[in-house]
């Protein structure tokens, strides 16, 4: 006989080839361990099928008796589910105030504010500490980033007319050539860093993301533009590699933050706006002047997670100085900035091909890279460091700017 | 301290990672325990007997061969533990749902599609229930047998799987399956839903168990029966284990889920009485 404080669940026509085990599982549920659930169906495999999904979960099985009229099976209710779960948590909360500050490695790929099975396998990500990472600014800049992304197939006129000197236009290519290098340095980077952050911190991954998304859209225009007139690419010297090459090195997210985006993108700004005013063509122009504007918005994080760090931690100035003298001891050695891009940027900012127009433009230069100075020290008084420590540490960045 | 050694059958990679786990979660116990694996049951089951190993996981088919081995040798053997899922399975004779058959004995002068020759669930179990329902195997209907991991007894789900494809395919009239397979095969859609129906189910049999012989030391062999036997669900070291073993727990084991295929094997001649090989076209 069936009690009628016992449920009963119909399949109707359902087979559980077809989902029905979605029904059953619904209706245990709402039951204890070792409560009954009737089950009942018109699928002809029923009741195979139903003693064959409730082996594999943890559930017994009894067939019905000729009186328990509506049921072809019982579930027995087993408590797999309830021991998968048992000790499950959140990860923290969706939302910034949901940050967890240290989430345990095995929590991996998991959405934050995800119920957590426990137990896991370890990640890869080594930097797992929130402080390690975060800028409060960190989600305004991402939001910001996403909504100014930009096709470069169409917000540049490709198609302007660009019909520079044959000397000027060598210079723009050698330019380019330079800054597609630069580029690369900069997507690889925050690239590197990202697959290390424990995706926990979400936006910090996400705004990492856009940043390499953005270098690599800078690398398609500086590219597109080089080769806009035939010309072969301009020289890569030995100095410039090396120069990048200890930026690669730098294994401390904060560090390479530091040195990436505050000093060495930093620096960039100054120079694509100098490329925007001198800029010989509109093409040459506006790839310029987009690429500013992201460049901007990763010199703000670089800033202003290296000001949160500055908060916590009084050991930060020290090391950000040691990874500039670091640097410095590491190129002492090397020439600085490749002597082409040098004077591929005389040559734009002088305008014509006159002793007096190359004066002009060679005191440009020295200027840029007087402006590029004041404004690292401007950036590093900003993050704490005295007047004269500002100073003494921008002269030993590297002079290939980045 | 001895280590407890277990023999294993390397059907799947998986294999590997189970045992594997199930060793360092054991040895986190202070519990010394090792395992080898073999390329097929017969060889683990001479091993067992021979006491070149303590005990084996064994499939039913290499049990019943353990048993009649143990026991030309003067030797005894039993099941130490099951999983929760070797208990009470049934195998199922499926046709395609437009096939006239109504009941077994419509099959006479059918083709059937079975498993491996070494399979308990997909051939050995359910010719001898044919048997009983008054058809012959190759007298009263034909058999096709679909030879995939042959020395495996059956762990490999190919044949199962091509038999299935072969009924689908209208290559034969008849296909035989354990249980779980048969919902496997729907869901994963190698038969689609509706498309083929349950003629008959066999009567309910276990499956694997952990042998183990007399000459193993008693005390390692009862303190890892009680290992396993605590191995909970709720554990998150051992669950991955468990689910990839397919048990939610390990159950006391038992010797009565074996006599259809005790049968089987006896109608077969698959082996003789003390435990040789006598069946033809098997070779592990």
């Amino acid at each position: 006989m069936t009690n009628p404080a016992e449920p009963v669940v119909d399949l109707e026509t359902l087979s559980f080839e077809q989902g029905a085990h979605l029904l059953v599982q619904q209706e245990l549920l709402g039951l204890r361990p070792g409560q009954r659930l009737g089950v009942t169906g018109a699928d002809p495999a029923l009741v195979v099928h139903l003693e064959v999904w409730c082996r594999a979960h943890g559930h017994r099985v009894t067939p019905a008796l000729d009186t328990d009229f509506g049921v072809r099976a019982w579930v027995e209710r087993g408590r797999a589910d309830l021991d998968r779960w048992a000790g499950a948590q959140r990860a923290g909360a969706p939302g910034v105030d949901g940050i967890v500050a240290d989430p345990p490695s095995d929590w991996g790929l998991a959405a934050r504010g995800a119920l957590i099975e426990v137990g896991g396998p370890q990640t890869p990500f080594d930097i797992t500490h929130r402080d390690l990472v975060w800028a409060e600014i960190a989600p305004a800049l991402y939001a910001n980033a996403a909504s100014a992304q930009w096709d470069p197939n169409t917000a540049i006129d490709w198609s302007a007319p660009v019909d520079n000197a044959p000397e000027v236009e060598r210079a723009v290519v050698q330019v380019m050539t330079y800054l597609i290098e630069n580029e690369q340095a900069a997507l690889v980077i925050p690239a590197k860093l990202l697959a290390r952050v424990h995706p926990h911190f979400r936006e910090v991954l996400q705004l990492l993301a856009v940043q390499a998304a953005d270098e690599a859209r800078h690398m398609e225009v500086f590219t597109r533009r080089a080769l806009l007139t035939g010309h072969e690419m301009g020289t890569s010297a030995v100095s410039g590699r090396e120069s990048l090459s200890t930026l690669l090195h730098e294994a401390e997210f904060s560090m390479a933050s530091f040195l990436l985006s505050v000093l060495g993108e930093g620096s960039f700004l100054n120079l694509l706006e100098f490329l925007d005013k001198n800029a010989p063509d509109p093409v040459t122009r506006m790839v310029t002047r987009l690429a500013r504007r992201d460049e901007a918005r990763h010199v703000a994080f670089g800033v202003a997670h290296l000001r949160h760090q500055a908060t916590l931690d009084p050991d930060v100035h020290r090391r950000m100085r040691m990874a500039v003298e670091r640097r410095y001891d590491a190129l002492v050695d090397t020439a600085g900035l490749n002597q082409d891009v040098f004077d591929s940027l005389v040559i734009l900012a002088a305008g014509a091909w006159t002793p007096q127009a190359i004066a002009k433009g060679y005191e440009a230069v020295m200027r840029l890279q007087s402006e590029m100075d004041d404004g690292r020290q401007r950036r590093l008084v900003h993050l704490g460091f005295s007047g004269d420590e500002a100073a003494d540490l921008s002269a030993l960045h590297t002079k290939n700017f980045m | 301290m001895t280590t407890l050694l277990m023999g294993a059958v390397a059907y799947d990679p998986k294999v590997v990672t189970i045992w594997g786990g199930f060793r360092s979660w054991l040895r986190a116990r202070d519990f010394d325990f090792d395992f080898v694996l073999y390329s097929n049951y017969e060889r683990q089951a001479e091993d067992l007997v021979e006491g070149r190993i303590h005990t084996a996981w064994n499939s039913p088919l290499a049990w019943l061969r353990t048993e009649r081995l143990a026991k030309a040798a003067g030797r005894t053997v039993r099941p130490l533990v099951m999983r929760d899922t070797d208990r009470d399975l049934t195998s199922v004779v499926v046709v395609r749902t437009e096939s006239a058959a109504e009941k077994v004995s419509d099959l006479k002068g059918a083709t059937i599609g079975v498993g491996a020759v070494d399979s308990p669930q997909a051939t050995l179990i359910p010719r001898s229930f044919l048997r009983e329902a008054g058809l012959e195997p190759g007298n009263d209907l034909s058999v096709r047998r679909f030879d995939v991991g042959v020395g495996l007894h059956g762990d490999h789900i190919g044949g199962e799987r091509d038999a299935a494809r072969a009924l689908l395919a209208g290559e034969v009239d008849a296909a035989t399956m354990i249980d779980t397979n048969h919902l496997l095969f729907g869901r994963e859609g190698t038969l689609p839903a509706g498309s083929t129906r349950v003629l008959a189910q066999t009567g309910k049999f276990d499956h694997c168990n952990m042998s183990v012989v007399d000459t193993a030391p008693d005390d390692l062999v009862k303190r890892f029966g009680e290992l396993l036997l605590s191995m909970s669900y709720a554990d998150a070291e051992v669950r991955p284990l468990l689910d990839l073993e397919g048990l939610k727990m390990w159950q006391e084991g038992r010797t009565t889920g074996y006599g259809l295929l005790e049968t089987a094997v006896d109608e077969e001649g698959f082996y003789d009485e003390r435990g040789t090989v006598t069946a033809t076209e098997y070779s592990p």
